[in-house]
Formats: structure tokens, C-alpha cells, sequence
């Protein structure tokens, strides 16, 4: 099981601390990409890197053979599948060991057990680990499954027997409705998952979710590792995750962890996996799935236990004993981490795309950003939209809570939407900070989902200002020798210019004016000084009304892009003579983002309304309806059925006729 | 040399003159508010419109933080009328250099929220003063137009004649390579066509540009043709049809971006031979105690090194003859890292006095040293001692010294400048190249006191001659008059409005102005430019 070389089956971050760890025990890291991820950091970051295809992902990363091919080619005697993508998929595992090469993760037999619901709850409780009273039966037939249901009580939990990621799980709370949910659920369980069986559970209400890292290796060896409290999460989505749970007692630990590792021991487990249990008010805990793969979240595991898990894994994977047995895990100190994400919280979460004009992540102690991203690369609309992860670890839980607040307003990327606001937002809730978040805390917390933020006023008026400023640099770049005592100055009473910003769909009408060292910004409801002093590239600080506000940006003509605290903006000044739809202008549709034509409705000649729907652009798994932003004739078609576009590409060009 | 100052911050005397030269800048600020306020009254109508403001006009067309330096903004000051109170100073215009897409530009608004922009009091000079300027320094020329024309109910011959030079000299600058750009922001009509008729580049206001001849209502009156505005001369028209318009605007806003897109695009600067700019320190003593240094009353004696310590780089300057004709004070310093020959006055001017400032003006002329006057003589010395001495052939070499010199003369009136000393010390008749008042100063052919005197002493003389008594009682009246005539003319103010200079600053500034004006002049020196025979013909 001796290999000197590793082939890593993923990308992004998870690929590139993948590729960390093995350089750093001395292998030859080969990297996989995708054609849009052709320059990706992964990509350089490995000793070698082999092409797999286009950037859909059944044709790259979820490409079993051709990822075969490439560890076959490149020499490589390992394939470690990081997590997503191939990582749980038994065919692939099973396939990796035919092709006489070694899968980093467990045998294919632990996978299939764990990956169907229904048959591992049976192998648990079989092994003594506390599961969630309910039916896994075979027998899926409504009445069964009513019977069931009523058995354990109200409310239930329907859930998709094959599923994951919380895909096809419905809560029900009366029986009444329990047969329209059976419907639908295994609609979308059939869709979802190719199989339609689905289980019933007791419904824990909010509980903490909970999960053990444990590692086993081929020696009969299973440790683990202790907790992480991942409760914080949006329809099943973990948004922070925590290591130790907060409200853990190191009895309650030993109980938890040794059903976790039953649970390992029950399916001949091999290498790293994660135990995820929900846990009640009153201390009683349920299991709930086992995820046979490396876990996003593991960082912070790292940081308590000061492990690294990829060099246990591979240890694992070359046949070796685990280093440490369960007497030997330390938990030094509490870790917690966020995931920072391309999306719109205020959207439905809806992904963006984008390119990277900035990204600096935050440096201090204790502070560790695992990072796939760099500035200037793209957010390519086939993947996941999470950038990085941002983990604080402290001597105490307030210390790392505090560190990772500071460390998400710190960490700054500019160029498309993040979910930044949302985390500090989240970090900075009571609840949080007292550890008494539950799975429902963030439901509970923006019942009517995570409100839209627009710039503040002091955001607003210090972009005024660096608007001010860029003009007033362009124009002594050009001018002959202005001395300093003359800027800002006027023989007569300073004249205000003003200023239209547009930031989202909100324009602010603004007027500025030069005074002794910097500028006077008048809003609507509100007068602001501002005086820049410009740092080290893209940062800078401000005075604003004798306060020190911190702000990253980028400037690029009209655009400013701004960072301040943990708001994250884009401003685009809004020229005179500039119309809404100049971004196009008149007739002329672009694409508003990059993304796969569907489907095509215009023909050159045709007439068509306002608002009607000429084409159908699918990007991030969404379709866009593209309406024509004029009535009018339609002059040109520049895409076809089936196109991909880049974002600002023409596509329909419509001559207005009437208003 | 190391100055040393005699005045302390703190003073009674410090705090004194502070008190009153800053209660002459607030008056200053007053009279400018006057124009602006009512302009601002028109905003809803012009709003109404779909127009902006001309200050909004001119706020788009700068570039933000840069240098505006007003010129005339006191101009048609109790010109317009007597009635102190109802004179608004600006005569409709508002005139200035600054920068436009990082070019130094002179700038002309119209101020169409007073009498719609119709010709005012003043507004004559100080387009051809800003023409002038334009002309001399080599400036791009921009004028948003909106003006109603001549003001017909105050219509003056003299000034249909001699209004004739604004267009001639559009064709001067067009020939000597200057561009000239205009945003017709409104009606432009008679003579007022000519503005955009005139220009380089034209970019004409949708809706709002109108140029013609005769407006519907003369059209009317003299061919009897029913016409309306926008056919006869609207901006789309003149795009489309008669070839007056190179550019559309959408609107006043879209107007200024587009005259800084063409400004931008004459790379005006790529002609400049760059200036090497030698390090310099700031003044050692802050310009900010120029208020308290100065008294604003002519007649208390100071010494002008106080002003000059405050002007120029690190405090720094080195007198020139100190001990010959003390009372003028010939010195060499820098400013902005710019070699200046300062003159200035601590009283008269003696033919001791009279002989350097007439030798160290021409050497700083034969060096190419700029020259900056410090005006504050109440003139040439009189009496028989200095007659004997020559004091009239002395004088009459320093006029001639100042006539002559070639190199940028930027002239301050920062206290008395009296009868032919202000000719010596390069007054308005002798066109610096830059001359500008701090509010204190005061200007004419004497005193009104020593007027007054004088014409006390001849009356008492001629009736002696007579051998009739005195009517002291008319006497009296008339000496009242004289002071009264001299003192009402003599203001800064007042002269300012007769655009007697090119404006009134706030001492505070002087440093500033000084830097703005030597950088302007010297830069119109360093440029290029393509000078062609007829000027650019309009197609």
C-alpha cells in the first residue's frame, strides 16, 4: 500500500490543503482540472496537474474513469477524493482499488452501508448506537408508513431513505398531512436520488447537531476525536461549526464518542469519518448518519486537537497504525469556523459568479483561512460558490469568537457577492455567543429570512469621498504642478458637486464638497466629513466626523468596490446622460451573468412586447428569464440554443418602436 | 535671511487687526453670497425645465479638489446701481480658472438664474478680461452658455461697439491655437449667437440649446414670420441641420461631462514642457497671521516683510540695496520653489527707492524672474528736497522698468496704492499679468483727506488773491464732498466692481493665489501651441 505519489480528485480549498498536507510529507502532489479551472490555485500548487475535462461537472470532477486515467498516467499510487464530488461514492471507491490503486478514505463496503439511511439505522441499532425512534422499514406503502408515524408521534420527520444534504426531508407535524407529504417527498427523493424509499423519524425539535470525528485504521485501531457542534445551519446547510460543543460534559463526550466509534467498529470503518448525532435539551443524543470522507468542517478539529487529519488519513491509506490511541487526544482550547460563500443571503442565498478582484484574507493567532480562491481568478458558475474558511481558535470560547469576528470583517473579498455580512451577523447574535444555538437558531433568528443591508451612511459617504478622490488624482496625473496648499481650495465660496452612486438598485444623490484636508458629504438626512488617508494598496483609513473608519477597495473607472467593516459593497457612479439600461442601452440585451443558453424565443423580425420572454439562460443550476427591456422589432440574434455566455455578452438586439 | 517677526500672535494689536481684516473678508464672502442667492431662486424654475443650476453647471465641469480660482466675482458691484443694498456683484457671469479633466481651463458661466443670463453691468470687461487672461496664459477657453443677450431696457451704444471684441477675440484664440468650447445650456440669441457660432466645439442641450439670430418674437417683428424656438435654432436642429452643433447633450449635466470628454481629449497638456520642481518648505510663519499682522487702515505703519515672510517658501528671502531707499523694499525669494523678485512699499517711494525697484526689476526681467508687487505707497515722495533729487526722472524709470519687463508681473493692492506709485508698483493700467486686492485696499489718485486739503488750500489761496474771506461754511461742505467722492471710490470693493482688478481674496489666501497665478503664467510660457492664420473654420 506504499505510494509516493497522490492524486487529489477535487479543487478548491479542500484541494489545495489536500495538496498541503502530502507535500509536506514529502509526496508528489497531482492535481485534476476542470477547463475553467485551468489556472486555478490547486492547479499550481501541485507538482503536476492533468486536464479532465470541461467544466461541467459529470464531464471533470464527477468523471470517474478519466480521473482514473489521469492517477494511472501520472504515476500516482493514491486517489484522495477530498469531500463532495466522488468522496462517497462506493462504484468510485471500489473502482480506484480494481484500477490496483489506493482510495484515501474508507472501503466501499462502509460507504454503501452508510450512504442508505434506512439499512444503516438498522446496522446501528443493531450495534447499540441510539438512533431516532421511527420506521426504516421495506414495506414503503402510505399506510405502513402512517401507522409508523403514529407510533412514535407527532411531529415526524420525512426523509428521503438515499438522501443527504437534507434534500427531501419534511417536517410533519400532524397526520393529516402526513399523506401529501409522503407524496412529495418521494417525488423528489425519486428525482433527487434515483430511488424513492423514504424513512420516518420522530421530529427532535430543536436539537443540536453534533457530530464525533472518528478514525479508524486497518489494524483494528478506532479512536476519536472529539466533537464538533455544527448546529448553526440553514435548511440542513452548516453556516459555523464548533469544536468543543458548548454545552458538552466530559461524560456526556465519553458516551457520544463511544457510540461513535461503535458506529465506525459496526461497518468495518477505515480512516476518517464523522459520526453526526442530534442532540436534545436534556442530554439525550440520536444518531443520525455517518459521512465517510473528510468533513468540511475538520479544521477545527485540527486546531483543538492539533492534528492534522489529511496526514492521518494518508497514514491510514499506506496501511499504517493510527499514531495515537483515544488516551493520547488532547482538546486544547475551542475552535470555531464559518464558511464564507459566493451568495446572496438576502436572496434565497442565491449564488453569484464573478471574478476576484480582491481577496485578502484576514493574518493574526490562532487565525487560519483555508482558501481555494486568489485574486484575478474567476467564480465559475459550475461549482460550489464557498471561497474560504475562516477558523479562530482561542484558549477560551469568547476569545475565539471574538478573533473570528474580527477575522471575517478582516477578510476581505471584493468582486462578487459574498455572505460576510450574514456571518457577522450571525457571530454577533446573543444567542450564539451564549453557545445556546440549536438547528432552529437561525430560522428562529430571520424568520423572514436574512434581511437585505444597503450602505450605511458612513459606507456611502466615504465612497463619495474616494470618488472625489480618484478625480481629483486623475486630473493632478494630468495637470501640470498643482502644490498642496492649492488643493481643496477655492478663492471663492466652495462649489458642492454632486455625486449619484448606485449601489444594487438604490441610487443615493449626493453632493460634495472639497474642504481643508478632505471633503464634505452631504446626504440625505445627514452632513459627514471625510478625510482619507491612503495605506499600503487597496487599503486605507478615513476620518469620518472625527471617527477612524478601516476600509479595503478597489476602484476600477465608475465601479468602486468597498469593504468596510463587514459590509461588502459595490458602488457604480451614475454618469450624466447615463440610463438604467445604458448597461445594454435602448434595445441591446446582454447576458446579465455568465451561463448556458436553454432555450432561444427571438427571431430577427419579430415583433415583441415589453417584459416578453425571449431566451432562457440557466446559470448556477437557476434558469434566468431574459424579457425584452423594450417593445420593438427584433434586429439580431448573436446566440444559439445550447451557447455558453460570458457575462456582458451580446445576445438580442430589439429596435424600439413605441413606448 | 532669517526674518524675524515684531508681531505676536496674541497681541492686543494681533487681535485687533485680525477682528477687522476678518470683518472686511466676511463683507467679501457677503457680496459673493449676494449672486448666488439670487440665482438659487430661479433653481425650481430651471429644475422645472429639466435644466440645473449654472453653479451645478460648473461644479460638474471641475474636476473635484482641484484649484478653482474666481476671477471678478465682485465685478458690476454698485455699478449696477447706487443703491448699495439691491447691488448684486458678478454681473450675471461667473469667471474663473480652474481644472477640467486635469487641464487648466478659464471657465465663463452664465448665470441665467439673474435676468436670465442677460448682459449685465460689468459683464463686458470681464468676459474680455477672462479672454484676455485666456489669450495671454494660453488657457482652453470654456462658456456655458445660457444668456438672454443685451439687456434692452439698459441698452448703451457703447456697448454694442465695443462688445464687437468678445467675438473678435474667440477668432484670436481659434487662431493662436487656442480651443474654445461651448455647452449651450439655453436660449443664445443676437448677438449672444455668435458665442457657439464662434467656438471650436459646440455642444448643444437637448431641449434646452437654442441659438439664433432672432429669437420667434424679433422674427415676428420684422418679417412677420410665425417661427417657434426649437425650429428655429433648438439643438437638435443645429446637430442635425445647420452644422452649429458637434455634440448632442441629453441634458446640462450630460452637457459638462461631454465639454470635459472634449477637453480631455486635446491632451493639453502633452504640449506643456514639464517644470522641474525643486523641493520647498511651506512658510515658516503661517499665512493664516497675515489678518493679524496687517492693520487695515493704510496709515498705520508696518513693515511689509511681515506679508512676505508669509507668502514665500520656509520664510525665507534675502533683501536686495536694504539699506538704500528703506522705505521700498526690493527682495528675492521663491514660492512654490518658483525664483520670485518681490516689491513692496513701507510708505512712499523716495528716488532712492524709486532707483533699486527700477534696477531689480530689470534684473529679475533679465533674469526671467517672475516679479510680484506688494502694493502699499501712498506714492511718490513730494516736496522740494525730492524734486531737487529728481524724483519725477527716478519714478519715471521705475514706470518704465514695469512697462517693459517681459517676465509674469502678478501685482497685490494689499494696502494704499496712490497716485502714480501705483503706476511704478504695476497697477491695472500697467496689465499685470495677475492683479488682485485684499479687502483692507484702497486705490485712487490720493487720499480723500489729502484731497480734501488741497483743495482747502487752493480755495484759501485763490481768496486770498482776491482778498475775500473765506465762506469757511462751503468750504467745509466741499471738503466733505471731496472726502466723500474719494472715499466712495477708493474701497477695494468699489474698485473691484469696476473690474479695476481681478478680484478681491481673502489675505489669508495670498500664498495660495500667488502659487495658482506664477503656476498659470509660467505654464502659458511653457507651452506650445499651433497657431494657424484664420482660426478653425466652422463647417
Amino acid at each position: 500500500m506504499a505510494f509516493d505519489t497522490l492524486l487529489v480528485a477535487n479543487r478548491g480549498e479542500i484541494a489545495c490543503r489536500i495538496i498541503r498536507s502530502a507535500q509536506d510529507l514529502g509526496l508528489r502532489a497531482i492535481a485534476v482540472f476542470s477547463d475553467p479551472d485551468a489556472d486555478a490555485p490547486h492547479v499550481r500548487m501541485a507538482d503536476d496537474a492533468v486536464r479532465i475535462g470541461p467544466g461541467p461537472v459529470g464531464e471533470s470532477y464527477l468523471a470517474a474513469d478519466r480521473i482514473i486515467q489521469a492517477a494511472l498516467d501520472s504515476g500516482a499510487g493514491a486517489i484522495h477524493p477530498g469531500y463532495g464530488f466522488l468522496s462517497e461514492n462506493e462504484d468510485f471507491a471500489g473502482a480506484v482499488a480494481r484500477a490496483g490503486l489506493v482510495f484515501v478514505g474508507p472501503p466501499a463496503s462502509a460507504i454503501r452501508a452508510m450512504g442508505r439511511k434506512a439499512e444503516a439505522k438498522r446496522l446501528m441499532i443493531a450495534a447499540g448506537v441510539p438512533c431516532v425512534p421511527g420506521c426504516e422499514g421495506e414495506d414503503q406503502s402510505d399506510t405502513t408508513l402512517i401507522a409508523a408515524a403514529e407510533q412514535v408521534g407527532f411531529p415526524v420527520m420525512v426523509k428521503a431513505s438515499a438522501g443527504g444534504g437534507g434534500r427531501g426531508m419534511r417536517l410533519v407535524d400532524r397526520v393529516e398531512d402526513l399523506a401529501d407529504a409522503l407524496a412529495l417527498a418521494r417525488s423528489e427523493a425519486e428525482n433527487a436520488f434515483g430511488s424513492g424509499d423514504l424513512i420516518i423519524e420522530k421530529a427532535i425539535l430543536r436539537p443540536r447537531h453534533v457530530e464525533f470525528q472518528v478514525f479508524a485504521d486497518g489494524h483494528g485501531n478506532v479512536i476519536h476525536l472529539g466533537e464538533r457542534d455544527c448546529s448553526v445551519q440553514r435548511r440542513h446547510q452548516k453556516v459555523v461549526e464548533e469544536a468543543p460543543c458548548p454545552v458538552m460534559t466530559p461524560d456526556l463526550r465519553a458516551r457520544m464518542g463511544q457510540a461513535a466509534v461503535g458506529a465506525a467498529r459496526a461497518v468495518d470503518y477505515r480512516g476518517a469519518g464523522t459520526v453526526e448525532f442530534l442532540l436534545d435539551a436534556s442530554g439525550e443524543f440520536y444518531f443520525l448518519e455517518m459521512n465517510t470522507r473528510l468533513q468540511v468542517e475538520h479544521p477545527v478539529t485540527e486546531m483543538v486537537t492539533g492534528l492534522d487529519l489529511v496526514a492521518l488519513q494518508i497514514a491510514v491509506a499506506r496501511g499504517e497504525q493510527l499514531p495515537l490511541a483515544q488516551e493520547d487526544v488532547r482538546l486544547d482550547g475551542h475552535a470555531i469556523e464559518v464558511r464564507l460563500y459566493a451568495e446572496d443571503p438576502a436572496n434565497d442565498y442565491l449564488p453569484a459568479t464573478g471574478h476576484v478582484d480582491l481577496w485578502h484574507p484576514a493574518k493574526g493567532p490562532g487565525l487560519r483561512v483555508d482558501t481555494g480562491v486568489e485574486t484575478g481568478q474567476d467564480i465559475s458558475p459550475f461549482y460550489d460558490p464557498m471561497l474560504a474558511k475562516i477558523i479562530a481558535h482561542g484558549p477560551s470560547r469568547a476569545v475565539a469568537l471574538d478573533r473570528l469576528r474580527r477575522a471575517v470583517r478582516q477578510s476581505v473579498l471584493l468582486g462578487t457577492t459574498t455572505n460576510t455580512g450574514f456571518l457577522s451577523d450571525v457571530l454577533a447574535q446573543d444567542v450564539f455567543a451564549a453557545g445556546e444555538a440549536t438547528t432552529a437558531f437561525l430560522d428562529e433568528t430571520y424568520p423572514d429570512g436574512f434581511p437585505a443591508h444597503h450602505p450605511d451612511e458612513t459606507a456611502t459617504a466615504l465612497a463619495a469621498a474616494l470618488f472625489m478622490e480618484h478625480d481629483r488624482q486623475a486630473a493632478l496625473g494630468r495637470s501640470g504642478f498643482v502644490a498642496a496648499d492649492q488643493l481643496h481650495w477655492s478663492s471663492a465660496t466652495p462649489l458642492a458637486s454632486p455625486l449619484s452612486l448606485m449601489s444594487g438598485d438604490e441610487v443615493s444623490d449626493l453632493r460634495v464638497c472639497a474642504i481643508a484636508g478632505g471633503w464634505a458629504v452631504s446626504l440625505e438626512n445627514r452632513d459627514l466629513t471625510v478625510s482619507v488617508q491612503p495605506g499600503a494598496g487597496p487599503k486605507l483609513r478615513a476620518q469620518m466626523d472625527g471617527a477612524t473608519v478601516d476600509a479595503v477597495r478597489v476602484h476600477v473607472g465608475d465601479v468602486l468596490q468597498l469593504a468596510v467593516g463587514s459590509q461588502r459593497m459595490a458602488f457604480r457612479r451614475v454618469r450624466a446622460g447615463w440610463r438604467e439600461e445604458d448597461g445594454a442601452g435602448g434595445g441591446r440585451i446582454a447576458a446579465p451573468m455568465p451561463g448556458l443558453v436553454l432555450e432561444l424565443g427571438a427571431e430577427v423580425g419579430a415583433q415583441v412586447a415589453k417584459g416578453q420572454t425571449l431566451a432562457v439562460l440557466e446559470a448556477m443550476k437557476m434558469q434566468h428569464q431574459i424579457t425584452a427591456p423594450v417593445a420593438g422589432k427584433i434586429t439580431a440574434v448573436h446566440v444559439k440554443p445550447g451557447q455558453q455566455l460570458a457575462s456582458g455578452d451580446a445576445m438580442i438586439e430589439i429596435e424600439e418602436t413605441g413606448t | 535671511m532669517e526674518f524675524v517677526s515684531r508681531m505676536v500672535r496674541g497681541s492686543d494689536q494681533y487681535a485687533r487687526n485680525r477682528a477687522d481684516m476678518l470683518a472686511l473678508v466676511d463683507r467679501l464672502r457677503a457680496l459673493e453670497a449676494r449672486p448666488v442667492a439670487l440665482s438659487e431662486q430661479r433653481r425650481d424654475r430651471m429644475e422645472a425645465r429639466g435644466q440645473i443650476t449654472p453653479r451645478e453647471r460648473l461644479a460638474r465641469l471641475l474636476d473635484p479638489g482641484m484649484p478653482w480660482l474666481q476671477m471678478h466675482s465682485l465685478g458690476g458691484y454698485m455699478v449696477d446701481t447706487k443703491n448699495e443694498p439691491k447691488s448684486v456683484p458678478g454681473s450675471s457671469v461667473i469667471a474663473g480658472i480652474g481644472f477640467v479633466a486635469g487641464t487648466r481651463c478659464a471657465v465663463l458661466v452664465d448665470d441665467a438664474g439673474i435676468k436670465a443670463g442677460a448682459m449685465g453691468a460689468k459683464s463686458l470687461d470681464i468676459v474680455l478680461s477672462l479672454q484676455e487672461t485666456a489669450i495671454r496664459h494660453k488657457l482652453p477657453f470654456i462658456h456655458m452658455v445660457e444668456s438672454a443677450g443685451a439687456n434692452l431696457v439698459e441698452y448703451r451704444v457703447e456697448g454694442w461697439a465695443r462688445g464687437g471684441a468678445l467675438f473678435r477675440n474667440f477668432a484670436l484664440m481659434s487662431a493662436a491655437g487656442i480651443p474654445n468650447v461651448v455647452v449651450l445650456h439655453g436660449p443664445s440669441t443676437a448677438g449672444g449667437a455668435y458665442m457657439p457660432g464662434m467656438a471650436d466645439y459646440v455642444i448643444g442641450v437637448r431641449r434646452n440649446g437654442m441659438a439664433a439670430l432672432a429669437g420667434a418674437a424679433l422674427v415676428h417683428a420684422a418679417t412677420g414670420e410665425i417661427a417657434n424656438d426649437r425650429e428655429l435654432g433648438g439643438s437638435e436642429m443645429h446637430a442635425t441641420t445647420s452644422g452649429l452643433v458637434e455634440y448632442l447633450a441629453e441634458d446640462d449635466a450630460h452637457g459638462a461631462e461631454l465639454a470635459r470628454q472634449v477637453v480631455a481629449r486635446l491632451d493639453w497638456n502633452r504640449r506643456l514642457a514639464p517644470r522641474a520642481v525643486p523641493a520647498f518648505d511651506e512658510p515658516a510663519l503661517s499665512p493664516d497671521d497675515i489678518t493679524g499682522v496687517v492693520p487695515t487702515d493704510y496709515r498705520t505703519p508696518y513693515d511689509v516683510r511681515e506679508v512676505v515672510a508669509r507668502v514665500v517658501d520656509g520664510s525665507v528671502f534675502e533683501d536686495f540695496k536694504p539699506d538704500s531707499g528703506v522705505s521700498t523694499v526690493c527682495t528675492q525669494a521663491a514660492v512654490n520653489g518658483i525664483p520670485v523678485g518681490i516689491v513692496g512699499n513701507n510708505g512712499p517711494i523716495d528716488p532712492a527707492g524709486a532707483n533699486k525697484a527700477a534696477q531689480f526689476i530689470q534684473l529679475c526681467d533679465q533674469a526671467d524672474t517672475p516679479l510680484i508687487f506688494l502694493n502699499n505707497t501712498t506714492g511718490y515722495m513730494v516736496g522740494t528736497q525730492y524734486e531737487h533729487a529728481g524724483m519725477i526722472k527716478h519714478g519715471a524709470k521705475m514706470i518704465q522698468a514695469v512697462s517693459n519687463a517681459k517676465v509674469p508681473r502678478i501685482a497685490l493692492y494689499i494696502g494704499a496704492s496712490f497716485g502714480a506709485g501705483n503706476y511704478g508698483m504695476s497697477g491695472y493700467a500697467y496689465r499685470p499679468d495677475f492683479l488682485f486686492a485684499w479687502p483692507n485696499a484702497r486705490t485712487g489718485v490720493m487720499g480723500g483727506d489729502q484731497a480734501a486739503g488741497t483743495m482747502e488750500m487752493v480755495a484759501r489761496a485763490g481768496a486770498r488773491r482776491k482778498g475775500v474771506d473765506v465762506d469757511e461754511k462751503q468750504l467745509a461742505r466741499q471738503s466733505e464732498m471731496i472726502k466723500t467722492i474719494f472715499g466712495g471710490q477708493e474701497d477695494a470693493f468699489y474698485t473691484s466692481g469696476q473690474c479695476l482688478d481681478h478680484g478681491v481674496i481673502d489675505p489669508r489666501d495670498t500664498r495660495r493665489v500667488l502659487g495658482f497665478c506664477l503656476e498659470t503664467a509660467l505654464e502659458g510660457r511653457r507651452r506650445t501651441v499651433r497657431e494657424n492664420s484664420y482660426g478653425v473654420a466652422r463647417f
